[in-house]
């Protein structure tokens, strides 16, 4: 199994202060990593370099994609109230890099963006604007986006803050479904979720913590948040934490 | 005022004023309102006076002066935003009271008493000369061509400029490229509205057309519409009862626009009050 990135000593500051440090992560191809840690913690930051919307300050990046890299956004940070229709979006996914003078969109262009909206299912509101559209509808709509792009790589920021429960369950099997065709790098905070789908978890708070399988311990959980931090383990269907002995700690 | 039309040049002229500014504004204020560039479009037309002084003190058109701080302002804001890391709004207030301050000192630097300076700032469509025209008609074209031929890389820069240079749209271009257009639509409405009230022709049009339409295209349409719609009544009100024409102008889109923002708060109103009645 190839890689798919590879992140040597990556380190981004923003001024003089460090969102990320040191960071040597390696992605096989066909992976489905998922990424934790507390808010601040540098795991957007890495997600955005990876993608250069952010320039690396020491370090390398290197992606073995022989494709582009499928990008999804958190929904809440776009204007909902902006005057494009459903389709459109997707539609934008097929632009050219360049300047396309004069350039429409053509029939392979549509038939394919209503391909990917099925995918997610929403091909119902292809017309739709999306000021009308939920949470839920709008988050899979930008996956919708990203896999126009025929991606062989797809990261995604939080595709389930804000979303419904029921959209959230359909957004992570759908994401299972995409990664018999290409590698997965989540950000979330959904952890319990997390650990159900992904192959392997990565844990960052301005380093790189922990990264393997997604079994945490409670020294990982205590690097990772900084203090103690008390957690439901789910027993049903599968343990997040690993058995523990002993009571709980108190910062 | 028909037949008043057809004998002076000069209501010639300010109607084909008219129509040139609505296209402009309609077109350039829709993206202007979208990307919120309200307050940055403000200082690059107080900017501009600036260039009116200097051109006034060197001997040459003030519109021209104009012109060339406008883009001046627009690029000089632009880099520093995206190189210097400052507060936008912070850039925003020192162009527009520095583009002010010279503009006076200018004029003042020059011997003798200054003719009437005051149509910049508060606009004269009556007195539009040939070459404002002209300057107009060219600045109209480029901004119409130019949109139309990118019209869909537009539409993905201005819905998510992050995504769009994710996958190899040219951004930084069409960033910079919307200021000097924004610029190029100030300079042709400075002769109608003047530096003063510029913004409410970029924002009127466009917020009404927001309340009608919704897609791109069609706001953008709607929004030329309701610019010639303002521009043609004021001037006619103008005519009519001997006051002002920018000020006329702007009166009639500011009081359209309230009225229309009141009555689709109501109805609003009245929706909530039916459905929550249903439920009950």
């Amino acid at each position: 199994m190839g890689k798919a990135v590879q992140i040597d000593h990556l380190s981004v500051y923003y001024g003089d202060t460090p969102a990320i440090k040191d960071v040597c992560l390696e992605v096989a191809q066909g992976e489905f990593l998922g990424i934790i840690g507390p808010n601040g913690g540098g795991k957007s930051t890495l997600l955005k370099a990876i993608l250069g919307l952010i320039p690396a300050n020491t370090g390398t990046i290197r992606i073995f994609s022989d494709g582009p890299l499928g990008y999804v956004p958190q929904f809440a940070t776009m204007d909902k109230r902006f005057p494009i229709s459903a389709l459109e979006v997707v539609l934008t996914a097929r632009q050219k890099p360049g300047l396309s003078l004069f350039k429409g969109y053509s029939k392979e262009d549509r038939t394919m963006a209503l391909m990917q909206m099925e995918k997610v299912g929403i091909q119902n509101l292809a017309k739709r604007q999306i000021a009308g559209l939920s949470g839920g509808e709008f988050q899979r709509l930008l996956i919708a986006r990203a896999l126009a792009l025929e991606p062989k790589i797809l990261l995604l920021d939080e595709p389930t803050a804000s979303v419904d429960a029921g959209s959230r369950t359909q957004i992570y099997n759908l994401l299972e479904e995409l990664n018999k065709d290409m590698t997965i790098i989540l950000v979330s905070h959904d952890l319990l979720a997390v650990s159900s789908k992904v192959q392997k978890l990565a844990c960052m708070n301005g380093e790189l913590v922990y990264h393997g399988e997604p079994e945490l311990s409670e020294g990982v959980v205590n690097k990772l948040y900084g203090c103690p931090v008390e957690l439901i383990a789910h027993g049903v269907p599968h343990r997040v934490l690993k058995d523990h002995e002993g009571g709980m700690h108190k910062c | 005022m028909l037949s008043a039309l057809f004998e002076y040049q000069f209501l010639q002229n300010a109607l084909w004023a008219c129509l040139l500014a609505s296209i402009v504004c309609g077109i350039i204020g829709v993206m202007v309102v979208e990307k919120k560039l309200v307050m940055m479009s403000g200082g690059i037309a107080h900017t501009a006076y600036g260039g009116v002084g200097l051109g006034y003190l060197l001997g040459f058109e003030p519109i021209i002066g104009a012109f060339i701080f406008s883009v001046g302002a627009a690029l000089g804001i632009g880099y520093i935003k995206r190189k210097g890391g400052v507060r936008s709004d912070i850039i925003i207030g020192l162009f527009w009271s520095l583009g002010m301050a010279l503009g006076i000192i200018f004029i003042s630097l020059m011997p003798g008493y200054p003719p009437d300076l005051n149509s910049y700032l508060f606009g004269n469509i009556l007195s539009v000369t040939r070459l404002d025209l002209n300057m107009m008609i060219i600045m109209t074209f480029i901004t119409v061509v130019v949109i139309i031929a990118l019209f869909n890389n537009w539409k993905a820069y201005l819905f998510d400029d992050e995504f769009a240079s994710i996958i190899g749209i040219k951004t930084v271009f069409l960033e910079y490229f919307l200021l000097i257009l924004v610029a190029m639509t100030i300079v042709v409405l400075i002769r109608v509205v003047g530096i003063i009230m510029v913004l409410a022709l970029l924002t009127a049009p466009a917020a009404m057309a927001g309340i009608f339409t919704s897609g791109l295209k069609s706001r953008m349409i709607g929004a030329v519409i309701f610019g010639a719609v303002f521009c043609i009544a004021g001037l006619w009100a103008s005519y009519a009862l001997n006051l002002a024409s920018g000020a006329c102008i702007v009166i009639l889109a500011v009081s359209f626009c309230f009225f229309a923002f009141a009555a689709r708060s109501v109805r609003m109103k009245q929706k909530r009050k039916i459905a929550s009645s249903r439920n009950e």
